[in-house]
């Protein structure tokens, strides 16, 4: 089964329209919730006051004080309340303050604009820099999330005797998740001692993040919270962190009212207030020698985490591990650091901090070809990194890893040659129209950074069923990506069964193990892997105890599991996550191997752009990659597509516009994501390596097609363009119009 | 405000139903009808996830007032399969994984049925034009693309 097309598990449901997503699901007597957010970016709370002509009787309040355990969001640091008290500081202009809930959802919203909240205002620090050059401390004593120091041989001692040394900037803008569900919760309790129980349904990837959220919220123990994962219209690292905000919220409204209650986002309040992609900021110095290898190389990364912790530690992190890409170079400091500002918190977004690294440092190397007057792919080669190498951590490349064969792969699929050549004499007439070709070179690490699945030690698990069939216990959750459907082929392949005598359960802390954070590229290499071991647990036990033979057929296996069922009542097998002994990881040097493998990959992009209106348009992309086995082919395919899709949106054209904080295109009509007349049809190719780490072979691919897309982009620019400031992202017409003119005069 | 009292054909039932003057078709077909199918992704008009046909037409039934359904007829995503039959963009849809998370299909499905019911056989441009009032974030479009050219071949008829 691991190899073959097979359908979607749950897609028939998708096309008939059936799928229930929260929204979707109705509760008898069910309150609509609303959120009063702060407004300004900073200050303290002094008072709130409730408007006239609403019946506010009618009512349910909640406000901190009402909170029955602890008025901090369980996360990386605690530090983020569910809602401002009074005498409180009000970090960032979303803040949520008052939760209201009502019947009539149109005299909720009259209700939310009669809110009015005293306070007395802060000066804020509404940008990165300002953050870092503590013109206000709001945050610890530095303003700093988190620092990290990655450092390799002495980078120093290099400078002086390089043929070549370069610096530049590079900068990237936030950038929305924009799933097409905005964000719901459905929250139903009970109060009573010692009966009180809190379930939450909703739109969320990680049901044990919220469930744990909601234990520190309400001072409950484990077994009176429950969360259900519902299917999710797409959450791509947005509904990581900030549903335990909606949940607890939800809750709250329904703890105080004894109902039912349903909060969800309109698209307006869910893209004004939860989480994007951190803005960031690179400063790389490289050195080579005479024949392009690299010396040196010195990144200063920075991220804009926003008020709170939230993500950022481990966002910075990921970005930090990325920052070299697939390049092997003997001296090394990147200086990684997570700054706070009055902003709502930045969090998870695909690719989870990568992306901004491996732009810069993807962009440096063809700024550096160009000085160095080299070809942009030859620089690379000359420095790709192979078995035996190390990266900045030390890690020793230990898989037979081919970045060249990746490479000519990709330039042969692209004509890469034959274009630059046309190109350059089509780019040197007076047509307005220039036409560029050029790539990207990078990886993602798959699964946790470090240490981090082996203190996680995730659970997975399966069971046997009545009818003989076999379900899978995990709280991964669905959001489009199929884990559904890889799961079940994971599990048939293990077990020698056709893919429809296995399905997944449904996410319900109550049932499911933890499993981890559906997040980080790990679902198929790292639970899928618990899987294939516990699927294994199951068969052995199953022969030893006698209701199975080798060899067996499916409807043997169905027969075993149907009387080992009846006679013992229930048959679950379990797998825990092990430290692999060969894994070495220092979180205080941060030295060692981190990430058990990675994903490798070479883009390439092909752009057209008008220099009247400056509108760029993606002509070809061709994304191949090797990422150990592919588990399913067409699932796999879909996930690269849509992965380069939004590394296209957010390389060209998705900008977020801040004013005082506050993210003022918050609607679709000015947020603009590529719509099927603005993209070209995304090549797709595997190169397989099979991997030991994952199940039959398979890494992670989830993130990976975010990473290379915006660089490729820039670079296929200058190919077009010569050699302008392209050092940011999105590179809207706008800003390509400023950095031509800065060359060629307006 | 006094509610509205309003006749509509949906999926070839007649229905009669009292709502809120403000209420949106989507609304009335979503929390009055129960069809859930419908999704509401921007509540402007611009994401196309409350696509539905009116009276032959693709509209975005977030944008259309109750007072306006009146005696309409509407197709929703809950009236393309013939029982337990899914029409032939929904099985293309199916083999060809262009529904991932599944939030924009419903309207994304009556999109390109509108589209099929106007251009038998569009090429791909027609279609990338056709479709490009909703969007899709998790696919890249590119499955979605394949699974109506492959529904255009075999034949699309409602």
């Amino acid at each position: 089964m691991i190899g073959a097309p097979a359908i979607r598990k749950e897609g028939r449901a998708k096309v008939l329209g059936s799928t229930c997503y929260t929204d979707d699901m109705s509760a008898e007597g069910a309150l609509h919730g609303a959120t009063v957010r702060s407004q300004v970016p900073r200050g303290i709370l002094k008072g709130i006051t409730f408007g006239e002509n609403i019946p506010w009787s009618e009512f349910i309040i909640v406000t901190a004080a009402d909170i029955p355990g602890k008025n901090r969001v369980a996360s990386i640091v605690h530090d983020q309340p569910f809602l401002v008290g009074i005498g409180e500081e009000i970090m960032h202009p979303e803040q949520p303050v008052v939760l209201l809930a009502h019947g009539d959802r149109q005299l909720l919203e009259k209700a939310r604009k009669a809110v009015r909240l005293e306070v007395e205002e802060l000066p804020a620090v509404l940008d990165l820099q300002s953050s870092l050059d503590l013109t206000q401390v709001i945050y610890g004593t530095n303003n700093l999330l988190k620092e990290i120091h990655i450092r390799k041989g002495e980078p120093d001692s290099v400078w002086s005797q390089a043929a070549h040394v370069i610096e530049a900037e590079y900068r990237t803008g936030a950038q929305e998740q924009m799933y097409l569900e905005p964000n719901a919760m459905l929250a139903v309790t009970e109060r009573g001692d010692p009966s009180a129980q809190v379930t939450v349904y909703g739109s969320l990837q990680c049901p044990y993040y919220v469930h744990g959220a909601l234990k520190q919220l309400f001072g409950l123990p484990d077994d009176q919270v429950r969360v259900i994962a519902l299917e999710m219209g797409g959450a791509f690292g947005g509904k990581e962190d900030y549903p335990s905000v909606i949940a607890g919220h939800a809750a709250l409204l329904s703890w105080k009212s004894g109902k039912p209650v349903k909060l969800v986002y309109d698209r307006e309040e869910d893209l004004v207030c939860t989480t994007k992609r951190h803005p960031s900021r690179t400063r790389i110095k490289t050195a080579f020698d005479g024949d392009g290898k690299f010396l040196a190389m010195e990144i200063d990364f920075v991220l804009d985490g926003g008020a709170y912790a939230t993500m950022s530690p481990v966002v910075l992190s990921r970005g930090a591990l990325h920052a070299t890409s697939v390049y092997g170079c003997p001296n090394v400091h990147i200086h990684a650091r997570a700054a706070a500002t009055n902003t709502p918190p930045s969090g998870a977004f695909r690719g989870f901090g990568a992306p901004q690294s491996l732009f810069a440092i993807e962009r440096h190397m063809d700024v550096c070809a160009t000085r160095m007057g080299m070809d942009p792919v030859e620089l690379r080669r000359k420095n790709f990194l192979k078995i035996g190498d190390s990266t900045a951590t030390g890690q020793i490349i230990q898989e037979n890893l081919d970045l060249g064969g990746l490479l000519d792969r990709v330039l042969k699929e692209i004509g890469y040659y034959d274009k630059q050549k046309a190109f350059a004499a089509h780019n040197a007439t007076d047509d307005p129209i220039k036409r560029g070709v050029a790539i990207s070179v990078f990886m993602h690490g798959c699964g946790f950074t470090g240490s981090g699945e082996a203190t996680m030690a995730s659970v997975a698990g399966i069971e046997g069923l009545a009818d003989g069939s076999v379900s899978i216990l995990a709280a991964s959750t669905e959001m489009g990506q199929g884990k559904n459907t890889v799961f079940s082929q994971i599990v048939a392949e293990a077990l020698k069964l056709p893919v429809d005598m296995v399905n997944t359960a449904i996410v319900d802390t109550k049932y499911v193990p933890n499993s981890g954070p559906t997040v980080g590229s790990r679902t198929t290499m790292i639970v899928g892997k618990l899987l294939e071991d516990a699927a294994y647990g199951l068969k052995q036990s199953l022969l030893q105890q006698g209701f199975l033979k080798e060899p067996y057929s499916p409807e043997a296996f169905r027969e075993a599991v149907q009387k080992a069922h009846a006679q013992l009542g229930s048959i679950k097998s379990y797998a825990q996550f092990h430290k692999q002994p060969h894994i070495v990881w220092d979180d205080a040097s941060y030295r060692g191997d981190a990430y058990p493998t990675f994903s490798w990959a070479c883009y390439a992009a092909e752009i057209a752009v008008d220099t009247v209106t400056f509108e760029v348009k993606v002509e070809d992309f061709v994304a191949a990659q090797e990422v150990g086995r592919v588990v399913n082919p067409v699932l796999a395919a879909g996930q690269i597509e849509g992965g380069v899709a939004q590394g296209i949106g957010w390389g060209l054209w998705e900008d977020v516009v801040s004013q005082q904080g506050r993210m003022v295109n918050n609607q679709m009509t000015n947020y603009i994501i590529p719509t099927s007349a603005d993209l070209p049809r995304i090549r797709v190719i595997f190169l397989e390596n099979p991997h030991p780490a994952g199940p039959g072979g398979a890494k992670g691919i989830g993130e990976l097609p975010m990473d290379g897309p915006a660089p490729a982009l820039l670079n296929a620019l200058q190919n077009a363009l010569g050699p302008l400031r392209l050092d940011e992202v999105p590179m809207t017409p706008e800003r390509l119009l400023t950095r031509y003119e800065e060359v060629y005069g307006g | 405000m006094a509610d509205l009292a309003l006749t509509l054909n949906v999926n070839g039932t007649s229905h009669t139903v009292r709502v809120h003057p403000l209420a949106r078709l989507l609304d009335i077909l979503r929390e009055d009808l129960e069809l859930t199918g419908t999704k509401e992704g921007c509540g402007e008009g611009e994401c196309g996830a409350c696509s539905i046909l009116m009276n032959g037409q693709v509209v975005n039934s977030c944008l259309i007032p109750a007072a306006q359904a009146q005696g309409a007829e509407i197709i929703t995503v809950e009236g393309l399969a013939e029982g337990a039959k899914l029409s032939p963009l929904q099985a293309a849809f199916l083999t060809h994984n262009a529904a991932q998370c599944g939030f924009c299909t419903p309207g994304m499905l009556i999109a390109a049925q509108d589209l099929l019911n106007r251009c038998p056989n569009p090429d791909e441009s027609q279609v990338r034009d056709g479709l490009s009032g909703n969007l899709c974030r998790c696919t890249g479009y590119v499955k979605i693309l394949d699974a109506v050219k492959v529904a255009a071949q075999e034949g699309s008829p409602r």
